[in-house]
């Protein structure tokens, strides 16, 4: 556990000293999300009603940017080699780097959410579940993403072939949690929608580590 | 299953099988063609419509078909390093990216006069297409690195995370209330369409099983032709070094 902790500490250390990745990530997520306004007019009703699912599609683009680099530097300085030698599993290796990478660019995406959802005119009913879904659904993206990273590490054009691996297994998040914050807008409950997402999450939890540990063992073999 | 790692053991097999699947298949699209397209009666609903069906689910049990069972090579390939596996994974992927392409092509031209609309967003069109976008990632995967044992291994990893996918197509007509109709052949109490459309729409799914048993024996022995070419360039480039 403490190994862990070390690894979690270790990349986020990384990460806020170099410090581009999660205000990239922030940024992006932001002029995504205003570049619709200008698309489809500022029609306050039009902006209002596609809102839930801007926001989730931005969401999922902004948290595919900065994946490419979730193992590439480690494995191309060779340290993620001896990451896979340390009595840490690898599993928990790619948990723990998982973990860094949610906080630093998942967590922030959840902050800036809600002032996106203003510039859209959402309605005041959706806020709280906006935010809820982004803090169940992110982790997921994260998860599914590192399996994606693990797959490309070291193919040729890695990072156009992760987004077009990893996005068709994003469908299932947006489903849901574009869902259920159109639900809370129309005065249903957004239970079932939550509850399949955190099944999702449930499920991704133990399994994306496991497989994205296989995969990364192809690339240090 | 180890009996045929051997390389050698496999092709004598399949110069054997192949005649067969492929005589299978002229045959059996013959006489299923001509059963679907005049033999059977029109629907009483859907009139002439209907005979796009016989192609319509053949190739989407053939979709699913094939990734179940490129997983299971994928996973056979993964656990026992099994070499005949993973080329097995990568020459059947083509083959089911088109049995998906015409499934979804061959649903949309139903969907046109019978729904009314060419596409809609439900649960299993969306999940077809996931379907469809996994077997070209998994294309994209094996080819995209330098060495090919990576990118077999790469691509066997996400054939298993996609298997996911698998079930939840076939019970998303169950799960979800849509537009496309439950199962009417496999399920519970027997099929309910009638042997004058059933027949012909088995008679189809076995020319589409031995098309693919057929192509994929052909693609296989291309790729293990290739292998060899590869092997003996390398020892002739070898030879030139050291002589």
């Amino acid at each position: 556990m403490n190994r862990f902790l070390r690894l979690v500490g270790r990349d986020l250390r990384l990460a806020l000293r170099q410090g581009s990745d999660a205000t990239i990530a922030v940024m992006f997520f932001v002029l995504c999300v205003v570049l619709f306004p200008f698309g489809v007019g500022p029609e306050p009703n039009i902006l209002a009603r596609i809102a839930p699912g801007v926001i989730w599609v931005a969401a999922l683009l902004a948290s595919l940017l900065s994946l490419e680099r979730l193992f590439q530097t480690d494995y191309e300085d060779g340290s993620l080699e001896l990451m896979s030698l340390t009595a840490l599993p690898l599993e928990a290796v790619v948990l723990a780097k998982t973990l860094a990478h949610w906080l630093v660019t998942g967590l922030p995406l959840i902050a800036a959410a809600p002032l996106l959802a203003v510039l859209l005119n959402m309605d005041g009913a959706g806020f709280g579940v906006l935010v809820l879904t982004l803090a169940i659904g992110t982790p997921i993206l994260s998860l599914i993403g590192a399996i994606g990273a693990a797959l490309t590490l070291g193919a040729r054009r890695g990072g156009v072939l992760l987004s077009l691996l990893i996005l068709p297994l994003y469908i299932p998040v947006l489903i849901f949690g574009a869902g259920a914050i159109d639900a809370a807008i129309n005065g249903l409950t957004p239970r079932p929608h939550l509850l399949l997402l955190a099944g999702i999450l449930a499920a991704a939890l133990p399994l994306a580590p496991w497989a994205g540990a296989a995969a990364l063992r192809q690339a240090v073999e | 299953m180890h009996r045929f790692a051997n390389p050698a053991r496999f092709l004598r097999l399949s110069t054997l099988l192949l005649p067969w699947s492929a005589g299978a298949t002229v045959v059996l699209l013959i006489v299923g063609l001509y059963l679907s397209l005049f033999g059977s009666p029109p629907d009483y609903q859907q009139g002439d419509t209907v005979r796009i069906m016989y192609i319509h689910v053949p190739a989407a049990w053939m979709s699913l078909f094939v990734y179940t069972n490129m997983a299971a090579a994928a996973a056979a390939g993964l656990v026992w390093k099994h070499p005949l596996a993973d080329l097995f994974a990568k020459a059947a992927a083509p083959i089911g990216a088109g049995f998906t392409l015409v499934c979804l092509v061959t649903g949309s031209l139903w969907g046109a006069p019978m729904w009314g609309t060419w596409w809609v967003w439900d649960a299993r069109l969306t999940s077809v297409l996931i379907l469809f976008f996994l077997y070209l990632g998994y294309m994209a995967l094996v080819n995209a690195f330098d060495d090919p044992q990576r990118g077999t291994r790469a691509g066997n990893v996400l054939l298993l995370v996609g298997i996911v996918n698998v079930p939840i197509i076939k019970f998303s007509v169950d799960w979800w209330n849509t537009l496309h109709q439950p199962s009417s052949v496999i399920k519970m109490g027997g099929p309910s369409i009638d042997s004058s459309m059933l027949i012909p729409l088995l008679v189809m799914a076995g020319a589409f099983t031995s098309y693919f048993i057929a192509v994929v024996i052909l693609r296989l022995r291309t790729e293990i032709a290739h292998r060899k070419i590869q092997t003996l360039r390398f020892s002739v480039a070898g030879d030139g070094a050291t002589g």
